[in-house]
């Protein structure tokens, strides 16, 4: 297993991608060239140079250290949703799952919540919470959880009809330890795959959060945030809006890369040719 | 008795809206409840008086129970009733009605868009799987996946509305009104919306392709001596377009939530600029109104979806 992940160009690639970000998230005190917050209204939208990488925007804060800060909002957003959706996920569906009298409401519900255009729901959400960090974590993991709550869901009704899990009925296992041993590690293959498309699609939901000013507040430095700054001075200063949209391509496309990686090694029924 | 079952399955799936829509709708009245502290001191500002904030609590039916607010909700709703905007002092509906026109013609552009493009490149890559069409075009979706809409599309204005100066950098003209100016204003909204989805059909028709591509019909014609052309244009690409035709529904879904975001890009004033500036103006009840209807359309374009697959599979007719 751990060979095949390592043969697998996207799996690869996307880590090494991921981990970059990472490291420039966590070290951003270091990699980050000037204080992002810090306005310096006499050296406004300046173009690159080698004092500022990336420029700076209307308020002469440097793109580069906005940025490189920037991966700490996307990277903490991301990863906590990917992990709240998950946990709520695994709860709803083993429950949806293995009693079947709750599942039809469960069901009813989730796909209610699915009707909505799941950034349209995280955006009225926001609009009754108003902005800030952990109403947009909150936000999207309601959003997404109703995703994962349906692939653990399909896993356990396919799981608990296979020999294994009826002997285990037979041998007298209760309902709580047949699903915790014998089905939920069955289902974590799906999730880590599914969890890698929610943390992109979670980054880039902050992101068009942010762009429309129901995100985190403004001043703190995240791409969305910078992007949407960049929209009102593009016809003098296109690298407000340039280096922030890169470095958020950049973030999907290595967590992509991982995730078609990851389905394609760690679950082959779902390969695609 | 085919007919039958089919009229059976088509009521079955119409019946199927009723409690999808029940929930959306009382998730949309939850929404006002999840404002924190006193929905009517914060809808009024910081400088309400108390008694108008009583007044708003009374006239918004905020101090009946929760149950009590739900029914008259629904019965409201049942009515066409969708409340009045605070801000823009005209029904809710009303103001609905008069922002669909561009949201929807945005929507309807961006598919064509998504559907021009992802459709030909999926086929095609899943014809000739390995080769360098294949590898280019699926990179391509690769892309189309990982860039974000709404940041192409200001680099599509500033390229083509800035720089080049083809297209105009926003704004709107209704296709009813001046069909040419219409055209040169949805260019680029319909393109940075559609070029993300077109990438999600390509990657469904490939694989699609592929797998038809595998059938012992094929094989047959191709054993009959037909070439690759007529063999895909003629056996295959039916089949491999049954799929698509579902992915087509999902991406309509999300293309509505995408043209929200589109919109406030291009500055076209749809149903996307509606719900942020009612946001601002904390207009609850338009940003109710705006969800609730997208959420309704998105239900209304599966439900087509599944009955136009009746007529396209007719193996569902029987299952």
């Amino acid at each position: 297993m751990g060979r095949r992940l390592l043969r697998n160009p996207g799996v690869v690639g996307g880590t090494a991608i991921f981990v970059l970000l990472l490291a420039a998230a966590v070290l951003a005190g270091a990699v980050a060239t000037h204080d992002p917050t810090r306005l310096d209204p006499v050296n406004r939208l300046k173009p690159p140079s080698a004092k500022n990488y990336f420029g700076t925007d209307e308020f002469g804060r440097d793109v580069w250290s906005l940025v490189v800060y920037g991966a700490r909002v996307s990277l903490l957003v991301g990863g906590v949703t990917m992990i709240l959706t998950s946990l709520g996920g695994i709860a709803i569906g083993l429950v949806a799952g293995y009693y079947r009298r709750l599942d039809a409401l469960i069901m009813r519900f989730t796909d209610g919540l699915m009707a909505f255009p799941a950034v349209l729901l995280a955006i009225a959400f926001m609009a009754a919470r108003g902005p800030g960090v952990w109403n947009v974590i909150v936000a999207l993991s309601l959003v997404y959880m109703p995703r994962t709550a349906l692939l653990v869901r399909s896993t356990v009704l396919t799981l608990r009809e296979l020999d294994y899990v009826q002997a285990a009925r037979a041998l007298g296992s209760r309902d709580t330890g047949i699903t915790l041993r014998h089905i939920l590690p069955n289902c974590m293959a799906p999730l880590l795959v599914q969890g890698t498309f929610i943390f992109a699609y979670a980054v880039l939901a902050e992101a068009i959060l942010g762009f429309l000013g129901v995100g985190v507040p403004p001043y703190v430095p995240s791409w969305g945030n910078v992007i949407a700054s960049g929209k009102n001075v593009i016809r003098e200063a296109f690298w407000v809006s340039l280096f922030p949209g890169i470095a958020l391509t950049v973030a999907g496309l290595s967590l992509n890369l991982l995730g078609d990686g990851l389905r394609d090694t760690l679950d082959p029924r779902l390969r695609v040719q | 008795m085919g007919l039958f079952l089919v009229t059976a399955y088509l009521i079955r799936r119409v019946l199927a809206v009723i409690p999808v829509m029940f929930v959306v709708v009382t998730i949309v009245f939850l929404l006002i409840h999840l404002i924190p502290g006193d929905p009517a001191a914060a809808i009024l500002g910081p400088d309400a008086t108390p008694s108008q904030i009583e007044a708003t609590r009374v006239q918004l039916g905020l101090d009946r129970p929760l149950p009590e607010q739900l029914w008259k909700f629904y019965t409201r709703l049942l009515h066409g009733d969708l409340g009045r905007s605070y801000f823009l002092n005209r029904p809710v509906t009303q103001a609905l009605m008069e922002r669909a026109e561009p949201t929807a013609l945005l929507t309807i552009s961006a598919l064509l868009v998504a559907v021009a493009i992802g459709v030909p490149s999926g086929l095609i890559a899943g014809a000739y799987p390995g080769s360098v069409w294949d590898r280019v075009l699926m990179f391509g979706a690769l892309m189309g996946v990982c860039i974000p809409g709404f940041w192409l599309s200001l680099n599509f204005i500033y390229f083509f509305a800035v720089q080049l100066r083809w297209l105009p950098a926003g704004g709107y003209a209704s296709l009813f009104v001046d069909p040419w100016a219409a055209a040169r204003y949805m260019v680029l909204p319909a393109v940075s919306l559609g070029f993300n989805q077109s990438a999600l059909i390509a990657r469904i028709a490939r694989s699609c392709m592929l797998e038809v591509l595998q059938q012992d019909y094929i094989r047959t014609a191709r054993a009959k001596g037909l070439s690759q052309p007529v063999v895909i244009i003629g056996h295959a690409f039916r089949n491999a377009m049954v799929p698509v035709v579902t992915v087509i529904g999902i991406t309509t879904a999300i293309l509505i939530g995408g043209a929200v975001i589109t919109e406030i890009v291009f500055n076209i004033p749809g149903l996307g600029r509606l719900i942020i500036s009612a946001i601002l103006r904390r207009d609850y009840p338009v940003v109710q109104g705006v969800v609730l209807v997208t959420a309704a359309a998105y239900v209304l374009v599966n439900l087509v979806v599944d009955v136009l697959y009746v007529f396209i599979d007719p193996r569902i007719r029987y299952g």
